[in-house]
C-alpha cells in the first residue's frame, strides 16, 4: 500500500471534515470503551491478569530464540513446515512460491495485519494469484480498494450507505439497507470461493511452543473455513507472537477478547497443529508457518522492547482521543492508532513517519488500558527523541526547542519571563476569557480558542498562597 | 540462511551470542511444567454451580442449550429441533454413539455421514468437553469427526455430557494432553456461541460464515 505517513497532518484535516468519517468514528468512541469496561468489571482477577501477561511476554522476549525454535521443532515433527523471512519481501517471495508450487490460482484469506505490513494482496495479485478476503469488514474494503483503517474492526471508518453501495455495485442485487441482509449477500458470496481456494491463508494470534500449533481468534468463522477447505494452509505471522504453553496463551486469550471486543470469549479460537492426520476426512494436506522478523528483532536492543508485548487487541486506540478524531487511515501506513505511531517508524522509518509519535496528547489513556502495560507514551516519546537525535526535526521547532532550554535552565529569567507572558495571555483574553488568535500558535488557534491562563504564574499563587498561610 | 540471521539478530539484542546454559534450562523447565497462570475464581465451582454457569454462559452467548435426562432422549429431541426449524437432512459425525442414536431418527429425515459440503443445513457431532467459565465447548478433529462439520451447516448440533463440563480452560487441556500426550489433533475448536460479525457500523448480525445456530444437547 501507498505511505502517506508523511502527509498525516493533511490527512488530519481531511478526516476532520469528513462528514461520513466522523459518524463512523462516533460508533468507536460509543461501542468498544464501554463494552470493555462491562467486561473487565466481571473480571475481579482483570488486573492480576494483566500484569502477569506483561512479566510472562518480557521472559519470552528474553528467550526468544529458544522458544522459536523449540516451536520450529514441534512443527516438523507433526509434519508441517517453518519459513524464517527477515524481511516483508522475502515473506511475500516464500508465500507465492508456495501457491506457485500448489499451482494455485485463488487464495482465500482469513484477517491478518502482518500480511497487510507485507504488502501481500498486490504482490499475489501482481504474480496471477489471486487472493480473496475473507472476514467481512476485509471483503467490504477489498471490492472497495482500500485497506483496514482499524486491526481489529478494518472497515469500521464505513457507514451502512457506504456498503450497501458496494455490494449492490459488485453483487448485483437489488441495494439493501439492512445489514442482516448485506451479511447474507456476503455469506453467499464467499461459500464458493471457500470452497474453490486452492490455498489458504490465515495469520495466527499466538503460537504455541509446546504443541506447535497456531491459534486464531475470530467471531465470524472464516478464519475456519479459510483453513480447513483448502489443500494448503499458510499461516503468516511474526516472531513475538510464540509462548510457551496452553496454559500461557490461556493467560492470553483470557485478556484478549475483554480488551478487545468486550467479549467473555471470542466465537472461535482454533487451534491448527500440522497437516491432517491419517484417516482425517478435511483438514489440509500442508501446512506452512511463514515467520516475519522485518524489524522486529532490531527492536529487542532498544527500549522498544517493550512495544514486542503488543497483542494486537486494539485497546490503544479505541481509547485514544486523537484515533478517535481522526480515524485509522490519516495514520497512513498499516498500523494506526498508539501501537501504530510506535511500530510504523520502526518498519517504515522515521523519516517517514515522524509526525506520528507527535501525534499525541500523552494523555495516557492508552497505556491505562493496555493489557500487556505496554508504556506507550514513554516508546512515542523515544521516536520523539530519535527524530531530535537525526535534525528531523523542523528548523522553528529546534530553535524554539533550543530558546525553552536555555530559559528553563535559568530559574530566575524562567519566573521572570512567565510572569509577563502569563500577563500577556490574560490581558489578550480580554473579557471572555479566551483567545482566538494568537502569534506563533496559530497552528492551535486556526481550530480552536485556547483557554487564557489565571494571569498568574503556579509560582505567585505558591507564593501568595503560603503568605497567607502565615499571616492567618 | 533467514533463520541463523534472525536468530542472531535476537541473540545480539539480548547482549549474548548464544543462549546461556541457565537460558536453556529455564526454557525447558518452562516448557515441561506447563504450569497455571493465575485461574478467575468464579469458575472453580462445585458441580452442579459449574454446570449452571456453563449453561448461563453459553446462552448468553446465544447458543440454544437443550436439557436431556439421557442419552435416549436425543434422537427425539434433534428430531423436534429440525422439525420446528424445517429441515429435513442431517450430516452426522460417525463416532460412537452416534451411529446406534441415528438408527432412532425418524426415516423421513435424510441422514449423512462424513464431511460437510457448502449447502448443508444442518450437522450433528459431539463435543469433547463444555467449558462453564465462558460456556466454550471443546471438538477436535479425527477421522470421525471432520471440522468442516463445525462449520458449513447453518445449524450445529451438539451432544454434550454434563460430566464433561469442566470448570476452567486448564482443566480443558489436561483432559486434551491426557487424550493426546504425543501430539495435539490438528485442529482443536473452541467455540462459544453460533457465528456472528460486527463489521457494519458494529452492529451484531449473527450467522456470518459459520453456523447461523448454534445447539447444545446437554445429557444428564
Amino acid at each position: 500500500m501507498q505511505i502517506t505517513s508523511p502527509d498525516f497532518k493533511d490527512n488530519a484535516r481531511i478526516a476532520l471534515q469528513d462528514v461520513g468519517l466522523q459518524k463512523a468514528l462516533g460508533n468507536v468512541k460509543t461501542g468498544f470503551p464501554h463494552k470493555r469496561a462491562a467486561a473487565i468489571a466481571r473480571l475481579p482477577e482483570f488486573e492480576q491478569l494483566r500484569d502477569e501477561a506483561r512479566d510472562l511476554k518480557n521472559h519470552i522476549i528474553e528467550h526468544l530464540d529458544l522458544y522459536l525454535e523449540a516451536f520450529e521443532a514441534k512443527v516438523l515433527e507433526n509434519g508441517g513446515h517453518v519459513h524464517w523471512c527477515r524481511t516483508a519481501d522475502e515473506a511475500r517471495q516464500t508465500i507465492l512460491k508456495i501457491c506457485q508450487d500448489k499451482q494455485a490460482r485463488t487464495v482465500t484469506k482469513g484477517k491478518s495485519m502482518v500480511t497487510e505490513e507485507i504488502n501481500l494482496n498486490e504482490y499475489l495479485e501482481a504474480n496471477g494469484v489471486t487472493p480473496v478476503e475473507t472476514d467481512l469488514g476485509e471483503y467490504i474494503l477489498q471490492l472497495r480498494g482500500e485497506h483496514p483503517s482499524h486491526i481489529i474492526a478494518p472497515a469500521i471508518h464505513l457507514n451502512l450507505e457506504d456498503v450497501s453501495e458496494t455490494f449492490h455495485a459488485h453483487h448485483h442485487k437489488p441495494k439493501s439497507m439492512d445489514p442482516a441482509v448485506l451479511m447474507q449477500e456476503a455469506r453467499e458470496e464467499l461459500r464458493t470461493k471457500f470452497v474453490a481456494a486452492d490455498v489458504g491463508i490465515t495469520g495466527a494470534n499466538f503460537l504455541v511452543a509446546e504443541t506447535g500449533s497456531s491459534i486464531i481468534v475470530t467471531n465470524e468463522g472464516n478464519g475456519d473455513l479459510t483453513q480447513t477447505l483448502p489443500k494448503t494452509h499458510i499461516v503468516v505471522t511474526s516472531i513475538e507472537k510464540v509462548v510457551p504453553t496452553l496454559e500461557d496463551m490461556t493467560l492470553f486469550l483470557r485478556l484478549l477478547a475483554r480488551s478487545a471486543t468486550g467479549q467473555e470469549f471470542t466465537v472461535y479460537n482454533t487451534l491448527s497443529t500440522g497437516p491432517r492426520r491419517p484417516g482425517d476426512q478435511d483438514g489440509p494436506e500442508d501446512y506452512h508457518v511463514v515467520l516475519v522478523d522485518n524489524g522486529r528483532s532490531d527492536m529487542i536492543a532498544s527500549e522498544l522492547r517493550e512495544m514486542l508485548r503488543c497483542i494486537r487487541c486494539a485497546a490503544c486506540m479505541n481509547h485514544c482521543p486523537v484515533y478517535g478524531a481522526i480515524g485509522g487511515h490519516s495514520y497512513g501506513w498499516v498500523y494506526p492508532g498508539p501501537m501504530g505511531s510506535v511500530l510504523t517508524p520502526q518498519m517504515i522509518g522515521i523519516e517517514q513517519a515522524a509526525l506520528l509519535p507527535n501525534a499525541s496528547t500523552f494523555c495516557g489513556k492508552c497505556e491505562s488500558v493496555c493489557p500487556v502495560r505496554i508504556p506507550l507514551p514513554k516508546l512515542m516519546r523515544h521516536w520523539r527523541r530519535d527524530e531530535f537525535e537525526k535534525h528531523l526535526t523542523p528548523g522553528a521547532a529546534r530553535w524554539g526547542l533550543g530558546v525553552w532550554s536555555f530559559v528553563a535552565r535559568r530559574p530566575a529569567l524562567y519566573r521572570q519571563l512567565t510572569r509577563i507572558g502569563s500577563r500577556v495571555l490574560r490581558s489578550l483574553a480580554g473579557k471572555k476569557g479566551r483567545i482566538s488568535k494568537l502569534p506563533l500558535a496559530s497552528g492551535w488557534t486556526d481550530g480552536r480558542e485556547m483557554p487564557a491562563p489565571s494571569g498568574k504564574t503556579f509560582m505567585q499563587q505558591w507564593q501568595e498562597q503560603q503568605k497567607a498561610r502565615q499571616s492567618s | 540462511m533467514s533463520k541463523a540471521e534472525i536468530l542472531g539478530r535476537i541473540g545480539r539484542g539480548l547482549g549474548r551470542i548464544e543462549p546461556t546454559a541457565a537460558e536453556r534450562e529455564r526454557v525447558a523447565a518452562r516448557l515441561a511444567a506447563k504450569a497455571r497462570n493465575a485461574i478467575p475464581a468464579r469458575a472453580q465451582l462445585p458441580e452442579a454451580e459449574r454446570q449452571a454457569l456453563f449453561i448461563e454462559m453459553a446462552r448468553e452467548a446465544a447458543a440454544e442449550v437443550i436439557e436431556l435426562s439421557s442419552l435416549q432422549q436425543v434422537p427425539s429431541a434433534v428430531a423436534n429441533w429440525l422439525q420446528q426449524t424445517g429441515i429435513d437432512e442431517l450430516v452426522v459425525a460417525s463416532d460412537n454413539p452416534l451411529p446406534e442414536l441415528c438408527k432412532q431418527l425418524p426415516e423421513t429425515l435424510r441422514v449423512r455421514q462424513g464431511v460437510a459440503q457448502a449447502g448443508d443445513l444442518a450437522s450433528l457431532t459431539l463435543s469433547f468437553l463444555g467449558i462453564a467459565e465462558t460456556g466454550t465447548l471443546m471438538l477436535y478433529s479425527r477421522p470421525e469427526s471432520p471440522t468442516t462439520l463445525n462449520f458449513l451447516p447453518d445449524n450445529h448440533l451438539v451432544i454434550l455430557q454434563r460430566s464433561d463440563i469442566v470448570g476452567v480452560y486448564e482443566e480443558a487441556w489436561s483432559q486434551l494432553r491426557a487424550r493426546y500426550p504425543d501430539s495435539l489433533p490438528r485442529t482443536v475448536n473452541m467455540i462459544t456461541g453460533p457465528s456472528r460479525s460486527a463489521d457494519i457500523e458494529q452492529k451484531l448480525q449473527m450467522g456470518a460464515h459459520g453456523p447461523r445456530r448454534l445447539v447444545i444437547f446437554l445429557v444428564a
